[in-house]
């Protein structure tokens, strides 16, 4: 894009300022309608499943049914608790939504098509996705209210955590990969199980880490059943309790981005990103942000799927599957990747002995 | 032996497994939702919604000011006041529901001699303001005009087991 702007006649530095800041632009306003979508979908899906017909009011099949409810709560009143640290309070909404859409500067919808192709891409992701639980703490404490505060805790212990298991899950892939960038680790995937199968997770020793992967990335965006942080039941509606109108649309909005952003993290690491899901040449036809999307709508069905199946933990039950069962898990298979590679030498490689 | 199958149980999610599979047949279900605005769900003829004062064929109106069912209310919601007609029969000149007193107990139509008040089919009738829900004579006749067609068919379907 830097060299169509080059062409219009500015200077490289202008170009690659204006072409940066287009594709900034145009990557929001994607996630965000795709943000919107996915809130419709969630709703349909937990809807089937409790057969219900779920929103089919606005719009076709009631496509349009997350933007109505958007513009209803643009239209409402701010209210700011008098007790509350009016500062905090209303940053605490704007961290959440902007570290929610920064990591995705790094995600490759397809090769080449990314905002910016570090090579510590996923580090990145780390760094960013631990910054979002500081919107949640932020708005705990500065909503001045028991159950916001109780929520707060909650999440920042949750959080923490269950990026310990991540850490050592992306470890293994990073291992197989011999790259932190994402475009790299996709690249990798290509013809790994027997030249034919473009994806990390059929490999014995990586199929457990996805699972481990996955389940942690419900706990990490406090989905089901992992949502203690918001626990209706106990908590009325956890950090988000005095949030109204738009600066309860932003973690709305910052909540949905990063779940997409987990299912996405869960289509590069593990099942192959852009690639086809087979390495035959037929399937490269369609063009690879289609086969990015279809698969992360896939781990986003899944998602919905999990929500409306199974009942929520218990905070020690959550505590005792991330530190007890996850961390020791993962660091075994840590070991166990590295002893795989070490003996087969196999590093950044295909794999064939399947 | 159960503890080794516990945990093979445990690690391969078996259960979790097994209930998704369950919800996953359920998503494909046709759905039991009702499109309630365009679609209704079958009502008994003995449905007891809003109420309504009938009248014989000819016009004349059934209730002779007996007050049977100002006496059985429960609710206390009927108020009746009556005085003859120039003709010398009894009439109302006054019968109000509240209904926002009323429990739809029914009582009154099963005390009513001459099937005058009775609690037709129809239950939407939410208001905006409580003072619409404060009823009167020229209001419940209107309501019997509007809905004879159905409850006389209710009331005839259900006479076979009165």
């Amino acid at each position: 894009m830097t060299a169509f702007f080059q062409s219009l006649g500015l200077p490289y530095e202008w170009a690659w300022t204006v072409a940066t800041l287009a594709a900034i632009i145009v990557i929001s306003l994607l996630v965000m309608f795709s943000v919107a979508m996915v809130i419709y979908v969630d709703r349909k899906v937990l809807g089937a499943i409790m057969l219900r017909r779920g929103p089919n009011v606005v719009g076709p099949f009631g496509l349009l049914q997350s933007f109505a409810d958007g513009l209803k709560v643009f239209l409402q009143e701010t209210i700011i608790p008098s007790a509350a640290n009016k500062g905090i309070f209303l940053l605490a909404p704007i961290i959440t939504f902007t570290v929610a859409l920064a990591a995705w500067a790094v995600i490759p919808f397809s090769a080449g098509m990314v905002l910016a192709d570090i090579n510590v891409g996923l580090l990145y992701i780390l760094a960013i996705s631990s910054m979002g639980v500081y919107g949640v703490v932020m708005s705990g404490w500065a909503s001045n209210s028991k159950y916001p505060f109780f929520s707060a805790m909650r999440a920042s212990a949750q959080m923490i955590s269950y990026e310990v298991s991540i850490g050592f899950v992306l470890v293994c892939v990073v291992l197989f990969a011999g790259t932190f960038n994402l475009s790299g680790i996709v690249n990798a995937q290509q013809g790994f199980g027997l030249g034919l199968i473009n994806a990390y997770a059929i490999h014995p020793l990586l199929f457990p880490m996805w699972v481990v992967f996955f389940i942690s990335a419900l706990a990490e965006t406090a989905r089901a059943p992992f949502d203690l942080t918001e626990a209706e039941s106990e908590l009325v509606a956890g950090y988000q309790t005095e949030y109204s109108s738009m600066s309860f649309a932003l973690f709305w909005l910052g909540e949905y981005a990063n779940i997409l952003l987990m299912c996405s993290l869960n289509t590069l690491l593990f099942w192959g990103g852009w690639l086809p899901p087979l390495d035959i040449p037929v399937l490269y036809m369609v063009p690879g942000i289609i086969w990015f999307l279809l698969k992360t709508f896939v781990f986003f069905f899944m998602f919905s799927w999990i929500w409306a199946t199974v009942p929520r933990y218990r905070y020690d039950q959550l505590m005792r599957l991330g530190w007890k069962v996850f961390l020791p898990m993962s660091l075994f298979f840590v070991a166990a990747t590295s002893s795989w590679l070490m003996a087969t030498g196999a590093f950044g490689e295909q794999f064939a002995i399947f | 032996m159960t503890t080794v199958s516990h945990l093979i149980k445990s690690f391969t999610l078996w259960e979790f497994l097994k209930a998704h599979a369950l919800t996953l047949k359920y998503f494909f279900k046709p759905k039991v939702t009702i499109n309630y605005p365009f679609e209704k769900a079958p009502l008994s003829p003995r449905f007891r919604g809003e109420h309504a004062l009938r009248r014989y064929p000819n016009g004349e109106e059934r209730c002779i000011a007996c007050k049977l069912c100002e006496a059985v209310c429960p609710a206390q919601a009927i108020t009746i006041e009556s005085e003859p007609r120039e003709d010398g029969s009894r009439r109302t000149t006054r019968y109000d529901i509240d209904m926002t007193k009323c429990i739809f107990c029914g009582f009154c139509q099963e005390a009513c001699p001459v099937d005058a008040i009775v609690e037709g089919p129809n239950f939407e009738y939410s208001t905006e303001t409580r003072e619409e829900l404060l009823y009167d004579k020229a209001k419940l006749l209107a309501n019997g005009d509007k809905w004879e067609r159905a409850i006389a068919a209710n009331l005839e379907a259900d006479a076979p087991y009165r």
